[in-house]
């Protein structure tokens, strides 16, 4: 075979090989990945998606910290019993300010894409508390610790800063009064119009773990999978209108 | 004694005088870099998590400065350009057995976490969970344990194969003393800390994926430097494996693990890309770490180690060229059946799903090659407990790389993913595949690098080999029944059109086969274990007392039937 004899150049000639390698496994990634920054579609425009209060977003890297995502997904497959169990479908819009996603690969647990209002605060912190004190067939770790962890406000405003560098729209506002909105969010009794004018009137402003004297991180976890899957109000969304194709 | 200056491995043209040691003040610069960056670090660190990192990495940078100093000292760094660095593949072949047996423990903890979930459980602290633990349990066996063996396997195969020594002089140990102390064990007592990144298999945070980045750099020019070197005129198959593995693997790592960490003294991070583009590169990576690390790094172990030990030449050189180009090609597409049914646009799951039926092709041509390489060499599976694990090691490959194209079809991944049927298949591919060509590659090269004449004890690798065997047969048989049935059962209606079972109840119904895969890994841990003790003994030179050496010479010259 004339052509395998010319495959000699590639034995002989490091950098020839290894140029080779380098344009035969570039193709697949510059082909799926590339066109995903530029086709519109590939993100809904959908109304209500925010970013996250500085209170979720801490929420949030703690469940990150925990490795919830090893046993928890958030993504809602477009099938009949998922649909079904869990909700609507999942929007490629709801994960946009998500850095990083948090899709998951397995569900040892159910999926929390829509956990968001299904259960209440009490609950949650008596789950994370003790899981088989509320579900006995539970195999989940406890997490009683995040109730007597308090949230450190010190460094918010460089979590805050940081996801507007990686392409969060959040504003100078949003940087300047991070630790008041962090702190305000699970008081009850602080003045929370300044973070409402900022996220929005739907944001969830109470006292999560069930504590009001302090904010732990049982209240930020709370907090963030309480606003999980509810930005988008699916009674008025459409599919084809969203430019959502599927 | 040889002077350290006459042997030079590096020499710029034109800059500094001839047999000046680059080599040496290229690690001993990055060392005291890392130095003052540790000191640094520990004073300013915003969370605990960052400063135990930064107090361990600290101490390594001064410990390998002081090493250094210690070995030049005693003349200790003069390269005999004559022979093969032995004492650096001996050092790897420890730190591969000893991350084996610690990663699969840890796997075996967290399988029983899940079985019995009280167990190891602590209420009032979290950095035993199972979230935790499990990046550990990962990393443990891919990154610790078959990196060692990939980069040590890769040290051994490139100097015989080139007959050269291996390039770089001080480089090639900054590689394998950097992956695991720089690396590895920062990253691990992360990962307890709570330290991650936060996306599956690229959970290592943005301090140790600059220190990745560097090891990996460094590993390239030692490998690259010494095929430059070589004697041979042409590369042999076994490295063109390794040189896609180890550029591929710095390309998919640099993309997926592009971050912007939220203050230069805090261990955390946010991801460049958000949402479904970090997904697709997620698994882009994700699968080529499948793809590129455990498999065509793998494979390079296979086309050394196998020929070798039939004592019989590959089977087919076309062959080899063919899945070799077909196989890094095909590889890099088939990311996006992780993300089948998901938000990813249609349009890529559908390129991702043909080219993983594509990719069954091109993994098959790697199986027969090494199968049939053992054409005229059968009967030594016989005798051979070692060769006979690592053709079983390619009878799991053949299997694996069946199982996933047949998962990445639509419709059978809208069962089983989410499920424990991709726990299944990922571990009949690390613990068939991956784990057994490790074990034989380990058991084939600690007499060669010892110069012994054989291995402590054959019998104990033949115990390993049945251990692990009918461990893997628990393991996988216990996750298909479980895999499948979860996804059945989360699909299941009753007669009135609603869903029969609620999610506990398939939770509940996990728990005998979460028993029966804690019961296999458990199995397979002391076969690995086993191994570390048959090699230690062999390292030092003993022969087992029920196996003299006679015996075996003898066994040895039984014709074949």
């Amino acid at each position: 075979m004339s052509l395998m004899s010319k495959h000699g150049v590639f034995e002989r000639h490091s950098l020839v090989l290894l140029l080779g390698i380098i344009i035969v496994v570039s193709i697949g990634g510059l082909i799926e990945i590339a066109p995903l920054f530029k086709i519109e579609s590939t993100i809904e425009k959908v109304q209500g998606v925010r970013p996250y209060t500085p209170l979720e977003l801490v929420g949030r890297n703690i469940y990150v910290r925990e490795g919830c995502y090893t046993c928890h997904s958030q993504m809602i497959r477009s099938l009949r019993d998922e649909v079904e169990r869990y909700g609507h479908y999942s929007l490629a819009a709801e994960s946009m300010y998500d850095h990083p996603f948090q899709w998951g690969s397995k569900r040892t647990g159910p999926d929390l894409a829509r956990v968001g209002g299904k259960y209440s605060d009490a609950w949650h912190v008596e789950h994370l508390t003790n899981p088989r004190s509320v579900v006995p067939e539970s195999i989940m770790p406890p997490y009683a610790f995040l109730k007597t962890k308090m949230v450190n406000p010190t460094y918010i405003q460089d979590d805050i800063n940081t996801n507007k560098i990686v392409g969060v729209p959040y504003t100078k506002e949003d940087i300047a009064s991070a630790k008041d909105d962090l702190l305000a969010q699970a008081d009850p009794n602080a003045d929370s119009s300044g973070l409402q004018t900022r996220y929005g009137g739907k944001v969830n402003v109470r006292d999560f773990d069930g504590d009001p004297t302090k904010v732990t991180e049982m209240d930020a976890l709370v907090a963030y999978l309480q606003v999980l899957g509810t930005m988008v109000d699916f009674s008025t969304y459409e599919p084809k209108k969203a430019g959502g194709i599927r | 004694m040889t002077d350290a200056t006459q042997s030079a491995p590096l020499r710029l043209t034109g800059f500094g005088k001839p047999g000046v040691r680059i080599d040496i003040y290229v690690v001993a610069l990055l060392a005291a870099l890392g130095l003052l960056w540790g000191v640094a670090a520990t004073a300013f660190a915003h969370d605990l998590g960052m400063r135990v990192m930064a107090v361990e990495l600290t101490l390594f940078f001064a410990l390998g400065l002081f090493g250094i100093a210690f070995a030049a000292s005693k003349g200790k760094l003069a390269i005999d350009e004559s022979r093969y660095d032995d004492e650096l593949i001996k050092v790897g072949i420890f730190a591969a057995t000893f991350w084996g047996v610690v990663g699969m423990l840890v796997g075996v903890i967290i399988a029983s976490q899940l079985a019995f979930p009280e167990f190891l459980y602590f209420k009032e602290f979290g950095f035993l969970n199972f979230g935790r633990l499990r990046p550990v349990h990962t990393s443990g066996v891919i990154f610790a344990f078959g990196g060692n063996v990939l980069i040590t396997t890769s040290f051994y195969v490139v100097q015989r194969t080139s007959r050269a020594r291996i390039f770089g002089g001080l480089l090639p140990w900054f590689v394998t003393l950097g992956w695991n102390f720089l690396v590895i064990v920062p990253a691990a007592t992360g990962y307890v800390l709570g330290v991650t990144g936060g996306q599956e298999y690229a959970e290592p945070n943005w301090i140790s994926d600059i220190l990745i980045t560097v090891v990996w750099v460094v590993y390239l020019v030692t490998f690259l430097g010494t095929l430059w070197k070589r004697k041979e005129p042409h590369i042999y198959v076994a490295n063109w494996f390794y040189l896609a593995f180890i550029v591929t693997i710095a390309i998919l790592h640099l993309v997926n693990n592009l971050e912007v960490p939220a203050n230069v003294w805090s261990s955390k991070q946010y991801s460049l890309m958000s949402g479904v583009q970090n997904a697709m590169t997620q698994w882009w990576y994700g699968h080529n770490a499948v793809g590129f690390f455990l498999t065509a790094g793998f494979l390079g172990i296979m086309y050394y180690f196998v020929p070798k030990r039939a004592e019989r030449p590959v089977y087919s050189y076309q062959l080899s060229i063919i899945h070799f180009w077909a196989l890094i090609f095909t590889y890099m597409w088939a990311g996006p059946h992780h993300l089948h049914y998901t938000a990813l646009p249609q349009w890529v799951q559908t390129l991702g799903m043909t080219f993983s039926i594509i990719l069954w092709m091109p993994s098959w041509g790697g199986m027969i090659n090494g199968l049939m390489t053992l054409s005229g060499a059968w009967d030594k599976l016989r005798t051979d407990p070692v060769l006979r694990m690592l053709v079983t090691s390619v009878a799991f490959y053949g299997m694996s790389t069946f199982e996933g194209p047949a998962m990445s079809i639509r419709a059978v991944n809208s069962l089983s993913h989410y499920t424990d049927w991709t726990i299944g298949h990922v571990h009949s591919g690390a613990l068939g595949w991956v784990g057994m060509v490790s074990f034989g590659a380990l058991y084939c090269m600690t007499p060669w690098v010892w110069k012994r004449q054989r291995l402590y004890s054959v019998k104990l690798v033949e115990v390993h080999f049945w251990l692990s065997t009918i461990g893997i047969l628990f393991y996988i048989t216990a996750m298909w029944v479980s895999g499948i049935m979860q996804g059945l059962m989360w699909r299941a209606y009753n007669e009135f059109g609603f869903l029969e079972y609620s999610f506990v109840e398939t939770v509940k119904a996990m728990k005998p086969y979460y028993m029966i895969r804690a019961l296999g890994g458990l199995l397979f841990t002391t076969g690995a274990a086993i191994m570390a003790y048959n090699l230690w003994r062999t390292a030092k030179g003993d022969i087992a007392a029920k196996e003299p050496l006679a015996a075996a010479a003898e066994a040895k010259a039984v014709p074949a039937e």
